[in-house]
């Protein structure tokens, strides 16, 4: 390349990025996993707030599912190209609150670029998951729901059950699902998202009341060791293969289980259970009237059914950025808290309301009255005063427990082991997970 | 005299002229490659703000983890079911086109097609064929009394991944043979056909001990495809499952250090891998290439 073509190419591109800064307000990036549905509401949401003031511009970006989102995030970290704001899942939670240099502390940026910010206003069940010991809310609370059970009434009727009565506990779950299989309503009872950690240990474990680790799962610090190898979730893990044999219960795949929604929206599986947020999803992806549910439960467990536990992710600051563009942030997340934002969310997508407010907004504007159902998440996690073994959980490298936890339950699935060896074996190897990030992070 | 030695003008030119590739080898493998083994003996946390020496301990442990041998005996069988499959549908294809007269340029191309075709999609593909749920395969499959289910069967994943990677490396393998017979001179064989050999003993006494050099080489391009390119057929289709009965060392490289972000184990695991392939092939070279004729 000539002199003069380097020359003309260098002047081109100053001149182009010039005439941008010169339109274009100060922006502010923004990385989420929202996809589908929720995607084109969180753009909606990113619109308004640029739409509401001239100074600052909100550019979101999907950056895949969450696992992908936080991968990425560490490595544009590490490479000096990190965003302003960041969705992280809730059990990269202990991971970023180690990371101290990476992170700004939402409640040391309200205090320092904010106005009006009082923590609580935010609803406790939500933000307990992320302040710190001294109380001080990490990250600010977006998206967070809770499993709930979802049923396909049209099966219902056809197998000649009440369309109107979903099963509340596991024993009915078995009983309810093998009438669908003898009256050939469906060809599996019921499939289950997450079902070897978020939904099929997690929250089983907290419906229980049964720790899923030492130190009030976690929060007491990173000494913590797993404990969900107890004999009611290996006695679950069993059930569940002999209703996987009997065609009862259909694995749908590691994580998220990426064969559970298209085998509900077919017909094929009259039940499932996935996040309270896939409401939309749902409702928008079936043609036969949908019923909602809580989580089974036990009866025969003391202390069930005790309150389920949230998943989903909050909004991270990142440092390392200029001054002037946290002020932005800032607004940003003001904005984001407003009740009539909070409220628009909330019922569009089924998460949870993380203010007050936008919950007593949704009340006055009569939402759960026209909707039934819509309430089930928020009912289901207020169920009972949240013990320690259900007020959530905080593991450092948490999303590699996850993978050995699906691994482990294919164990089962595909009878190499019993729940307990499973489970056993799961506790040991993340507790050596555990201790590697101890390790690394003091 | 007369030396293969080229002259140029210039004492600079041949190093210019060789400058991109040494540049290119020097920024993408060799300082990667590096950066590997220098944070092989350390422990990081997944930000990099603190990176502590620990010597051997990541090696150590790698060797002593049961989850590590595993993934080693099953990248052993993996690598060897592909190849012979690959290997000897290629063989055979190639055989059949090298005898058709007329269209052999056209079963070239529908051949050489899958090629064309990237890891990733090619293991969407089949993800979509053999998916327990909406799958055609399966499906098919119910008829023969099969009940096909790899998210829980470890043998059945096995065999998915298996089929979806030779599927890919047929094409590659049945050019290099085609253009291996094509080299047969024809005077051979129809000599050993005037002495009445069989097409069969023809074709093992004959054909197939020209061809070893094509071979030879196949194979070692073989297993280096199944020791790394195989990535993105495993992540479409198994992701390692189920109960890691698919995850082969290159897989498990990825899940610890990109999923797991435990960088130090995963570095270390990955000039383990490398040791692997340059023993491999220096075995191939030093013993299995004495039995290749030129």
């Amino acid at each position: 390349m000539s002199r003069f073509t380097l020359h003309a190419l260098s002047v081109g591109i100053a001149a182009a990025s010039l005439s941008l800064s010169a339109h274009a307000a100060t922006e502010i990036t923004w990385w989420h996993s929202m996809g589908g549905e929720l995607g084109e509401r969180l753009s909606a949401i990113a619109e308004d707030f640029n739409a509401s003031q001239d100074e600052f511009t909100i550019a979101p970006s999907y950056r895949g599912e969450y696992e992908e989102a936080m991968v990425n995030t560490i490595a544009a970290f590490r490479a000096g190209e990190q965003p302003h704001i960041v969705q992280i899942y809730e059990v990269g939670t202990g991971t970023m609150m180690a990371a101290q240099g990476a992170i700004y502390p939402v409640y040391e940026l309200m205090e320092e670029h904010g106005n009006n910010f009082d923590p609580s206003d935010y609803l406790s069940v939500v933000t307990g998951y992320y302040t710190d010991t001294d109380g001080n809310m990490l990250s600010m609370p977006f998206n967070s729901s809770t499993p709930i059970l979802y049923y396909n009434k049209a099966v219902f009727e056809a197998a000649g059950l009440d369309p109107e009565t979903p099963p509340t506990t596991w024993q009915e779950m078995g009983e309810m699902s093998q009438q669908i299989l003898d009256e050939d309503a469906a060809s599996c009872g019921f499939t289950l998202a997450y079902a070897a950690n978020w939904v099929g240990l997690e929250n089983f474990s907290a419906m229980h009341n049964l720790p899923v680790g030492t130190l009030e799962n976690g929060f007491g610090g990173l000494e913590t060791e797993f404990t969900f190898n107890g004999d009611v979730q290996a006695r679950f893990w069993d059930q569940l293969k002999e209703w996987s044999d009997s065609g009862a219960y259909m694995y749908a795949g590691p994580a998220n289980g990426p064969d559970a929604a298209p085998a509900f929206y077919s017909s094929d599986c009259a039940m499932y259970m996935n996040s309270s947020a896939s409401r939309a999803d749902v409702l928008a992806n079936s043609d036969f009237d949908v019923g909602f549910g809580m989580l089974p439960y036990y009866d025969d467990v003391d202390g069930a059914p005790q309150n389920s536990i949230i998943g989903g992710a909050t909004l991270w600051v990142l440092s390392g950025h200029e001054e002037n563009e946290y002020t932005g942030v800032a607004e940003f997340l003001q904005f984001l808290s407003s009740p009539e934002v909070q409220a628009e969310w909330h019922q569009g997508t089924g998460y949870l309301p993380i203010t007050t407010a936008a919950y007593e907004l949704s009340q006055e504007q009569g939402y759960y009255d026209e909707n039934p159902g819509a309430d089930i998440a928020i009912e289901q996690i207020n169920l009972n005063e949240p013990t320690e073994n259900s007020k959530g959980l905080r593991f450092g490298n948490y999303p590699q427990v996850r993978m050995v936890l699906d691994e482990e339950f294919q164990n089962v699935l595909s009878g190499d082991k019993s729940g307990q060896e499973a489970l056993d074996d799961a506790a040991e190897r993340g507790n050596q997970i555990l201790r590697d990030f101890e390790a690394a992070n003091s | 005299m007369q030396t293969k030695r080229s002259t140029y003008q210039s004492r600079w030119l041949p190093f210019f002229l060789l400058a991109p590739q040494l540049a290119i080898t020097l920024v993408f493998f060799i300082w990667p490659a590096s950066q590997a083994v220098k944070s092989s003996f350390e422990r990081t946390d997944p930000f990099g703000f603190k990176t502590t020496f620990i010597g051997l301990e990541n090696y150590a442990r790698i060797l002593a983890d049961p989850s590590y041998l595993n993934a080693l005996g099953r990248t052993a069988i993996f690598a060897v079911s592909v190849t012979v499959l690959s290997m000897g549908t290629a063989l055979l294809l190639a055989v059949c086109v090298n005898r058709v007269m007329r269209t052999s340029r056209f079963y070239t191309t529908l051949l050489v097609w899958p090629y064309a075709v990237a890891p990733v999609v090619a293991g969407v593909l089949w993800w979509f064929l053999f998916n327990p749920t909406i799958g055609l395969l399966p499906h098919l499959l119910d008829w023969f009394g099969i009940n096909w289910n790899h998210r829980v069967s470890g043998t059945q994943a096995m065999i998915l991944i298996t089929i979806a990677a030779a599927w890919k490396q047929i094409s590659y393998n049945f050019l290099f043979f085609l253009a291996g017979l094509q080299s047969v001179p024809p005077s051979l064989i129809e000599a050993a056909a005037i002495d009445g050999a069989s097409p069969f003993k023809r074709f093992w006494t004959i054909v197939f001990p020209l061809l070893s050099p094509t071979t030879f080489f196949l194979l070692i391009i073989n297993i280096n495809y199944v020791m790394f390119e195989t990535f993105g057929v495993i992540d479409a289709t198994t992701g390692g499952g189920p109960g890691q009965a698919t995850m082969t060392l290159v897989y498990k490289v990825y899940t610890d250090g990109v999923a797991g972000l435990n960088i130090g184990s995963s570095s270390a695991q990955s000039v383990l891998l490398m040791g692997i392939v340059i023993v491999l092939t220096f075995i191939q070279f030093r013993f299995v290439e004495r039995r290749v004729n030129y």
